[in-house]
């Protein structure tokens, strides 16, 4: 049986690869949109961020012999944590100011943080191993999936739809959402909005992150993952409608396939499969697909 | 009136570089990737090489200080040639490098021919650059595409793996590689089943290498270098690729052995101009890069050094920096140094020996950094684009 005229086989094992490279594009433009659609933050460092979270887990690695599941909570921990530094030190300064200046700051940060990264260890990456337990593949009959790939997209899609409901069904979420509309009002009601906003960054950085550590034995890691990948990440989160958190996972998914069946029937394209969506939806829909017509 | 002005300007324009180039510094450009996947072949480090060579030639050359000016193509051959315009125009550069990437290599070699100025090709590896699109003034030193697929693919027909498939980078490098391989597997009794492109500086191999693995193809060469060529090894093994098919990387560095580790290449043949543990010039050259860079030089960075050596050799003797003298006392002389022993023929192909090596597994590496050895020395004659198979004109005289 043929699809397209490729084996149908083939066609299948594309698609379950486009959904695993889809789900990082989720999880990524996830966080993209968190922190864009609370604190109006476009935050260009995202990709350095998903890369220092694979840096974090490989020197821990490296250097004091902490495992892949420990890497998994600490290394977005860590990463988080540097998030929130960047947020007191500089993001607090612009929230007034256009959102373009919170663009150029956060896309400088991410070039020093390359910079740095890329003078400590060079260009040509760092190897890190599959952990035991997940190692090995499992033939699907039209493909063998490596489990590590069926892992990242369990955990993605978990991580997505946690991040969902902690911020459209709880009543954490709730004041996360008021007090992005009305700063001033909800800090009537005795809740420390300015505390709210600092950690939403750091979770923005810490998904990020969490992106990166489950990259690290998927790629090498090196300094440029994150400038290879951010560019494709904001096409997503544009398709999907800035800020929409439900927009950016399903968009995610879909460009992740859509880039998937480009590769198999023109190759040469996929890297620009993407940006060839954003201007057709936009042109269509110039709030993107899940975002709200302002 | 307007074109007279600019008439006018560009006469002063061309009489500031014409001064430059008789009494001030003699200036020396060096263009890589600086800062993205072969930045660590040859980048930076290549650059400092180029100004070892100069301060171990003592500076100076016919009597006026020698500077080295160094620049980032980003891989994009526009940010190149117009460096390398803007160089030759405005600070009348001499000599021109060009590090790794083809494309950015190709418009470079146009603009060096137009203002006829030597360039130095060293990590480029489309074998064009002296073929189809030689120049007089083009040299490319350290390896080419046709040497690689010969050395490293015919070692592989010859053992029995004659069915391939490629996995190529999608511009001037990957094509000239995947091109001279396939020539050279068919010459030796191979077919070639098929070829998938990959976008320079992909993240992600796992689609194409699906599309190899269903190909039933014996062999998957890998026609990419750097950054795209780690990435798409370290899938194949994730996917079990390497077991149901021999991995050959046409172009291989030692930088990529080590990112790798030996338990992802141990057993790769590969080919290669130079290695840091082949004889004592070597590793004194080697020990010195490693004090500063804590990591053993690439083949290129040994060749950025050699070829301004050699260049500055030439210049002395013919007594001016005039890029047609240099040119004919360059491809006269004899090139003997640590790097290797040939000569420029007149399509200013470097012909030397090329070797074929074989990964070392952990058991059999005893130092750090001791990852190859020898499986064979291809004299230069046998590796490189012989002058019958040429479609250089310089040759054809």
């Amino acid at each position: 049986m043929e699809i397209f005229g490729i084996p149908h086989q083939a066609f299948l094992g594309q698609l379950l690869l486009g959904l695993v490279n889809g789900a990082f594009y989720a999880m990524l433009s996830l966080g993209l949109a968190v922190i864009f659609g609370l604190l109006g933050v476009v935050n260009f460092a995202h990709g350095a961020l998903y890369m220092l979270g694979a840096f974090a887990a490989w020197i821990m690695l490296d250097k004091f012999g902490i495992n892949y599941w420990f890497a998994l909570v600490l290394a977005p921990l860590a990463v988080g944590a540097f998030g929130v530094v960047i947020e007191r030190l500089f993001l607090k300064h612009l929230y007034k100011l256009d959102p373009l200046y919170g663009l150029l700051l956060t896309f400088g940060l991410a070039l020093i943080v390359e910079g740095v990264f890329r003078e400590l260890y060079g260009a040509s990456g760092q190897t890190y191993p599959v952990p035991e337990l997940l190692s090995g593949a499992t033939n699907l009959g039209f493909m063998v999936l490596p489990n590590y790939r069926a892992w990242v997209v369990l955990v993605s899609l978990a991580v997505c739809l946690g991040t969902w409901f902690i911020i459209e069904r709880t009543r954490l979420g709730a004041y996360l959402r008021a007090g992005t509309e009305n700063a001033a009002l909800v800090q009537t009601f005795g809740i420390n909005v300015p505390m709210m906003v600092m950690l939403t960054y750091g979770a923005g950085a810490a998904l990020a992150a969490l992106a990166g550590v489950l990259a690290a034995p998927i790629i090498q890691v090196n300094p440029l993952m994150g400038s290879n990948l951010i560019i494709v990440v904001f096409a997503v989160v544009v398709i999907g409608g800035m800020g929409s958190i439900l927009g950016s996972v399903v968009t995610g998914l879909a460009l992740g396939l859509v880039e998937g069946m480009t590769r198999v029937f023109y190759p040469e394209a996929s890297n620009i499969v993407v940006f060839v969506v954003m201007v057709l939806v936009l042109m269509v829909r110039p709030a993107g697909l899940f975002g709200k017509e302002a | 009136m307007k074109l007279n002005a600019i008439a006018f300007a560009l006469a002063i324009g061309f009489a500031a570089a014409a001064s430059a180039q008789d009494t001030g510094p003699v200036k020396i450009g060096f263009i890589t990737d600086m800062s993205s996947l072969y930045a660590d072949i040859d980048g930076p480090a290549g650059g400092e090489m180029v100004k070892w060579a100069v301060q171990d030639f003592g500076g100076k050359v016919l009597n006026r200080p020698i500077e080295v000016l160094t620049a980032d193509h980003q891989n994009k051959a526009d940010v190149a040639s117009s460096k390398a315009r803007e160089w030759i125009d405005k600070d009348g550069l001499a000599m021109l490098i060009g590090g790794t990437n083809s494309g950015t290599a190709l418009a470079m070699a146009k603009i060096a021919e137009e203002k006829k100025r030597p360039f130095m090709a060293i990590g480029p590896g489309s074998a064009r650059l002296t073929n189809e699109a030689c120049s007089p003034y083009t040299v490319h030193y350290a390896y080419d595409t046709v040497a690689l697929a010969k050395v490293a693919g015919t070692a592989l027909v010859k053992a029995g793996n004659k069915n391939w498939y490629f996995l190529t980078a999608d511009y001037a490098f990957g094509h000239s590689l995947e091109g001279d391989a396939s020539t050279v597997v068919k010459a030796n009794g191979g077919t070639v089943v098929g070829a998938v492109r990959h976008p320079l500086n992909a993240s992600d191999f796992s689609s194409f290498l699906l599309q190899a693995q269903t190909s039933k193809a014996q062999v998957l060469g890998l026609a990419n270098a750097g950054g795209d060529f780690t990435n798409a090894m370290k899938a194949a093994r994730e996917f079990g690729i390497n077991k149901t098919m021999k991995i050959a990387g046409l172009l291989v560095f030692i930088n990529d052995v080590h990112s790798l580790g030996l338990a992802n290449t141990e057993g790769l043949q590969l080919a290669d101009s130079w290695y840091w543990n082949q004889d004592d010039a070597s590793r004194k050259f080697a020990k010195r890069f490693f004090d500063k860079y804590k990591r053993m030089p690439s083949s290129l960075q040994a060749a950025d050094y050699s070829v301004a050596t050699n260049y500055l050799k030439a210049v002395q003797a013919a007594g001016t920096t005039d890029g047609d003298k240099v040119m004919s006392t360059l491809k006269g002389m004899k090139i003997d140094d640590f790097y290797n022993k040939g000569q420029i023929r007149a399509d200013g192909r470097m012909i030397h020996d090329m070797y074929l090596y074989q990964v070392k597994s952990a058991k059999e590496s005893t130092a750090p950094w001791d990852y190859y050895k020898m499986v064979a020395k291809i004299p230069g004659e046998q590796a490189f684009t012989t002058p019958a198979e040429s479609k250089c004109a310089l040759l054809k005289k």
